[in-house]
């Protein structure tokens, strides 16, 4: 009883109890990151393709494909244990998974032969190289002379869509600025005869461009095709496939861990650095990445200077009074409005009536295709910005309201005006404070996803928002978001299985792009913080 | 000599009463009669809100001498040396009615550039509040605010001005070093370089020393006393040998009256009122 007593007295459980509510914390933080991050990694590690002898009703099947995962669960009052293999070959099975009950497994083994094939379409074929076709003549089947097709494959396909997405894309571009400068001059009744020759000749210039590489890509196409290669897959049908459909082809039973680990980090950097592909499936998240990131920067670009105006003007100007109070429980307040309903804010005020209006006063020529008065990216910053401004505001007031007033009086006492005061005093003062705000702002608009459905993202934008076409920096388009991604991916992919790991992999992205956001963010509140530290004092 | 006219002083005080002709009494008890002077206060009444902190005061404050403001805490005189560049602006509920004139010039007549004011009338807080800037930024501060930027009459000015407050010789090799990173009594003295590196006629002290140690005192005073050659200055402090040591005249207050102002030594040798008397001993405050 008394040593009870003693220790309640003392504190200890208090203590015990902080102890234990930061442990639950980490232990959860710790452990959600473990999770994505070993769901998510281990997709890109080149699995060893087994074949399994099934025993059916109608006899001994063979299945060919990497155990993907495990289950065991009780049927008809039996225990039971399957495994969900990845047979890929969608375009023979029609789909890429199938569940296997381990009672009907007779026999698996490893062939070092089997060659796992990604194609551009219908996901992975497992298989054996049958015969491989070279500049249309026969040549050794083997797995190098296979991997120099689908190098030269490469090459080819990497210059098509260079041309494709870049030369005749930006030809497209030009046309499109032609066809709006002459409906632009059309109505400003401003369209003479030699105007329209003049636009006439520059798009006949345009076409003839667009002819040539027409014809340059007509050619690459042609040698693309010229290589091929047929497979058996394991029940003995064959399949041919074009070079050009192929992406890369490896041997994983037969992989050395070093090899296996060069794969593994050659499929990392496609997954950061790429294009996706396959409906989102396959492939990389590199337009998604960047447009998370673009949109983060200007949103930053935006919130900064209203949140730091706006709670400059209601700590150090504005009388202090029920009405600034009020304004600043409305300003708390807005921080806890759900962001779907920014979203549909920024669609009906930013989107429809900003954007509308300023294609109406601006692009009367891009009618009745808007340009503006659709969802973008400048209507997706904006909408988080708002979404985020009360973070700033609330974190810069209280920053000015730290900074002693000493300081004030001594800048004043020296001739300053207020505004000088606050300008080359206070606020410099208070900048650690802004970072702070962004900071929180960054990591709240870098997770959002719910408004920006309605704003801007999409799910597959043919091109980024920054480009060679001048103005370069493309405000109006639509774009890629990481957090969109996961929700595309996850739930409205047609192969939810293929789909999941790569869930898991986007979300870890997102998370370490926020952490690296947040970083950058806190290394510069830090360095202001030591410059102005007479505050700790 | 200041003994000798005090002495005198307190002698025709017996007489005060029967002496009718005011102009033979103000030339023989006024003990500013031979000072030029730089501020006349007159019939000021400071109000912060209801409360009334300031009752009618009168005073003069002579030029190039240092004045120091005594009295128990809360007794107004920190709230009278910031009427003088109107630090008192800065609370909302402070009203103020009365003048204070400056070169004849009432500093609270309306449209008056208050920021100009306070270029002319310097002033050092309690606590030294250096900006978090370097030693050279925080000295060229002022000068900035001017206009000034052109390097070589900011160094000029930057080394006249921490020459002026006794701490070059500390600090000339780390001018670009954070403020901050100065002990507290560098830091006053700082404080006191960047006040005077504007120039003004009036410097204000505001308790200069009672966050310092001995020592730092020390230089403070000796400062103050190298300073009054160049500048009015007005001194308010909690502590009587202080006041003693560093000024010229004094002014007693208490609860926002001014009690007696006189001669330094007059005050605290032989004060004309009992008030005045009681403080300097001990009795309250």
């Amino acid at each position: 009883m008394s040593s009870n007593k003693k220790f309640f007295q003392g504190g200890q459980h208090w203590v015990w109890l902080n102890a234990g509510a930061i442990s639950i914390s980490i232990i959860m933080v710790v452990g959600l990151l473990l999770l994505i991050a070993v769901r998510g990694l281990s997709h890109f590690w080149p699995a060893d393709v087994n074949t399994f002898l099934v025993q059916t009703e109608q006899g001994v099947e063979l299945v060919m494909g990497e155990i993907h995962s495990h289950e065991e669960d009780i049927q008809d009052g039996r225990e039971r244990e399957q495994y969900l293999i990845k047979t890929g070959n969608r375009d023979q099975y029609g789909i890429d998974f199938r569940w296997l009950d381990l009672k009907d497994v007779s026999d698996t083994k490893i062939d070092e032969n089997v060659v796992v094939l990604e194609r551009r379409e219908w996901g992975n074929l497992y298989g054996f190289i049958k015969t491989v076709t070279m500049d249309g003549q026969s040549v050794e089947p083997t797995a190098e002379n296979l991997e120099s097709i689908i190098e030269r494959a490469n090459g080819l396909h990497h210059e098509i869509r260079g041309i494709e997405a870049g030369d005749i894309g930006s030809i497209n571009y030009d046309l499109e600025q032609l066809r709006l400068e002459q409906r632009r001059l059309e109505l400003d009744n401003e369209l003479t005869p030699e105007a329209l020759a003049d636009l006439d000749k520059q798009r006949e210039e345009l076409n003839q461009q667009f002819l040539s590489y027409q014809s340059g890509l007509q050619e690459l196409y042609t040698q693309a095709k010229r290589d091929s290669a047929e497979f058996e897959l394991v029940g003995g049908q064959t399949r041919t496939v074009n070079a050009e459909m192929m992406v890369r082809s490896f041997q994983p039973n037969a992989m050395g861990v070093f090899a296996k680990i060069g794969h593994y980090f050659s499929k990392l950097g496609e997954f950061i650095f790429d294009e996706p592909r396959e409906a989102n499936t396959e492939g990389g998240v590199f337009p998604a990445i960047f447009g998370t990131v673009l949109m983060v920067l200007l949103m930053s670009v935006v919130v900064t200077p209203l949140g730091v105006i706006a709670a400059v003007y209601m700590r150090e100007y504005a009388k202090q009074g029920p009405l600034t109070r009020t304004i600043r429980i409305a300003v708390n307040n807005l921080a806890g409005v759900p962001s779907i309903v920014y979203g549909v804010f920024g669609l009906g005020f930013f989107v429809y009536f900003l954007g509308g209006s300023i294609d109406d006063l601006f692009y009367p020529e891009v009618k009745p295709a808007p340009m503006f008065g659709t969802p973008g990216l400048i209507w997706a910053s904006l909408t988080l910005a708002l979404l985020t401004l009360p973070v700033v505001i609330v974190s810069t007031e209280e920053g000015l309201a730290r900074i002693p007033s000493a300081i004030r009086e001594g800048s004043l006492a020296l001739g300053a005006t207020k505004f000088e005061t606050l300008w080359k005093t206070v606020l410099p003062m208070a900048s650690p404070a802004m970072m702070t705000g962004l900071i929180l702002a960054v990591a709240r608009a870098a997770g959002e996803v719910a408004p920006l459905m309605l704003v801007g993202v999409v799910k597959l934008a043919p091109t980024l928002p920054l480009d060679a076409n001048a103005p370069f920096l493309h405000l109006e388009r639509k774009f890629m978001h990481l957090g969109f991604h996961i929700y595309d991916v996850g739930f409205q992919s047609p192969n939810v299985e293929a789909a999941r790991p790569l869930v898991y992999a986007t979300a870890l992205l997102l998370v370490l792009i926020i952490i690296l956001l947040n970083i950058a963010a806190i290394k510069i509140r830090n360095n202001l913080r030591e410059k102005y530290k007479s505050l700790e004092q | 000599m200041t003994n000798l006219i005090s002495k005198k002083s307190s002698e025709t005080k017996v007489t005060e009463e029967v002496v009718e002709n005011s102009a033979a009494r103000s030339a023989e008890n006024n003990p500013l009669a031979n000072e030029k002077i730089a501020i006349e206060v007159e019939k000021l009444n400071l109000y912060y809100g209801d409360k009334q902190a300031l009752y009618d005061i009168d005073l003069q404050i002579p030029e190039k001498k240092v004045t120091a403001f005594i009295g128990p805490s809360g007794c107004g005189k920190s709230t009278l040396l910031r009427c003088f560049n109107r630090m008192n602006d800065l609370v909302d509920i402070a009203k103020i009615n009365g003048e204070i004139r400056m070169d004849g010039q009432n500093i609270y007549q309306p449209g008056l550039d208050v920021a100009e004011l306070r270029r002319n009338v310097g002033m050092v807080f309690q606590k030294p509040n250096p900006f978090p800037k370097s030693i050279y930024e925080n000295v060229a501060y002022g000068l900035r605010l001017q206009g000034i930027n052109k390097k070589r009459t900011l160094d000029e000015v930057v080394e006249w001005a921490l020459k002026g407050a006794a701490l070059w010789d500390e600090v000339k090799d780390r001018l670009q070093d954070n403020a901050l990173g100065m002990s507290g009594g560098q830091q006053q003295r700082l404080c006191i370089a960047r006040a005077i590196a504007v120039q003004p006629e009036v410097l204000l002290l505001d308790e200069p020393a009672s966050a310092l140690d001995p020592i730092s005192t020390l230089k403070i005073e000796e400062l103050i006393h190298d300073l009054k050659k160049d500048y009015t200055i007005v001194i308010v402090t909690h502590n009587m040998q202080q006041a003693a040591r560093v000024s010229d005249y004094t002014a007693f207050m208490y609860i926002g009256d001014l009690v007696e102002f006189d001669n330094t030594d007059k005050i605290f040798t032989n004060p004309s009122q009992k008030k005045t008397e009681d403080y300097i001993t001990g009795r309250y405050g």
